[in-house]
């Protein structure tokens, strides 16, 4: 697995850019993984709104929310999820919120 | 590894053609394609895939329209360690002019491994192998030339019509102008995956089903008609004179008898009993035509299998005229998708949410009232027994 530098520690991540030592996550590095990956910076009040509800919910659930949740819990509309994070929920947010990769369907 | 691929060779012979044929003309001109034919080479010597399970990457904005493709040994196999596919949209009923095919066919030649999948199983133009880095160039490009990435995961799935009125005169109605408004419409959900899984509308023309409307999507308008069979007896006696045999191929076939030859003419004799099947128009194209008053069924809830076996979609509105701006349609169609992204578990198809939480609940949700037309098997019940 590639290694990377996030806040300044050297982090194992995966092809896509998740980070493979949840351990390790903190909210610098979340502002760094937001940097790298959707060119997020600073993130602002919503950009944490979501990241912490996703967190949340993984630690309870150990899934990422639904789309539809996510949205209706916010009060967020998807396209203003896209417009935060260009990659979108799975690829962009969950990332940052060091969730594991979550497992998609072609 | 070595260079040697003796299994992979082996379907270079015969007289069929041969993708491997192609791949190893490729290899010319793209290293991700030698690579490829020994990663299938490796395969092969496993039995087992070579690829790693999944993969999250796409273009800025979008949520859908690429597959992520890693293979196992990136460092024996370099060229392909990133092997993304995209789903480019394909044009209602996959009408092309080869300035278009040349144009897609160029920018994949420059950014990605020039293999292409014309087209996949789920109607999208797929291009097949693209590094992570080159997939928003290869994005911006084709945007730039008029295409669009198609439907994956949890979407609106690139939503597909038969060549319908464009080439085929049994066309009930104009598929290539719903789908083309449906996915123009629908754009957002076609690209942003909001629901629980992936949902499809497929439009066919005619019962025929030249896009299995009815086997693969969640949401399949079928055309039909509401009148009759219109048959031209001139036409009917040039097929019997050519010692067509009408009796034993025609009417004989015919699945509820409502056809007859009276007296050297064929008349539909059971007008009522006709269940659109197509078998006479297809056996006398020249004879025999779908009536007049035309329109569509629409059925909900086919799927291949996933959660449960693969499911064939039932009716839910016997006939509806279909006519832009197709307000009724969309509406019901988007009432659907509430019900079931709100009820719907993950990965569970439409057909899946009906069985488990019943067709009244469902009918009652989107609106519609229950209808003799919408039972799936009559008389399926085994504790009566129909005389």
């Amino acid at each position: 697995m590639p290694k990377t530098k996030l806040a300044g520690m050297e982090i194992e991540i995966d092809e896509d850019g998740f980070i493979q030592e949840p351990d390790k996550w903190s909210k610098e590095v979340a502002e760094d993984l937001a940097k790298e990956e959707s060119s997020v910076h600073p993130m602002s009040e919503d950009h944490w709104r979501l990241v912490n509800y996703i967190r949340d919910y993984y630690i309870k659930f150990g899934v990422a929310p639904p789309v539809r949740m996510l949205c209706k819990q916010n009060k967020f509309e998807l396209k203003y999820v896209y417009e935060m994070f260009p990659k979108g929920p799975a690829a962009g947010a969950c990332k940052v919120a060091g969730l594991p990769k979550p497992t998609g369907c072609v | 590894m070595e260079d040697k691929t003796p299994m992979v060779d082996e379907l270079e012979k015969g007289p069929w053609p041969s993708y491997v044929k192609e791949l190893k003309r490729a290899a010319k001109k793209h290293d991700s394609v030698k690579d490829l034919i020994k990663v299938q080479e490796r395969s092969f010597q496993r039995k087992m895939t070579q690829w790693k399970h999944g993969g999250i990457v796409g273009v800025k904005g979008y949520g859908g329209g690429v597959i992520g493709r890693y293979v196992q040994n990136p460092e024996e196999f370099p060229n392909v360690a990133a092997f993304h596919t995209m789903r480019v949209n394909h044009p209602s009923g996959w009408f092309y002019d080869t300035k278009a095919l040349r144009t897609i066919c160029d920018i994949w030649d420059k950014h990605g491994s020039g293999m292409t999948n014309f087209h996949g199983s789920t109607g999208d133009i797929i291009l097949l192998g693209c590094t992570t880095e080159e997939l928003q160039p290869t994005f911006d490009e084709l945007s730039e030339h008029g295409f669009d990435l198609g439907g994956s995961g949890s979407d609106l799935r690139s939503p597909t019509a038969c060549v319908g009125p464009g080439r085929c005169e049994w066309a009930c109605f104009d598929t290539l102008g719903l789908i083309y408004d449906i996915t123009k419409t629908y754009q957002m959900e076609l690209h942003r995956p909001p629901y629980p899984y992936k949902t499809k509308i497929k439009a066919s023309g005619c019962p025929n089903d030249c896009v299995a409307a009815i086997a693969r999507s969640d949401f399949s308008l079928i055309g039909t008609w509401r009148d009759n069979l219109r048959i031209d007896q001139n036409a009917v006696k040039e097929y019997a004179d050519k010692k067509f045999d009408i009796q034993r191929l025609v009417v004989a076939k015919c699945p509820t008898e409502a056809i007859e030859l009276v007296k050297g003419k064929l008349e539909l004799t059971h007008p009522e009993d006709c269940v659109r099947c197509m078998h006479c128009i297809n056996l006398m194209p020249k004879a025999i035509r779908p009536g007049v008053d035309t329109g569509a069924t629409i059925l909900v809830g086919a799927k291949a299998p996933i959660i449960h076996g693969a499911v064939l979609s039932t009716v839910l509105i016997p006939f509806i005229k279909v006519q832009p701006p197709y307000t009724e349609i969309k509406q019901l169609w988007e009432k659907i998708m509430e019900w079931w992204d709100e009820n719907g578990k993950t990965r569970e198809r439409l057909a899946e949410l009906i069985d488990r939480m019943g067709m009244p609940a469902f009918l009652k949700a989107i609106d519609v009232e229950p209808c003799p037309q919408m039972v799936n098997t009559p008389r399926a019940n085994p504790y009566f027994f129909w005389g």
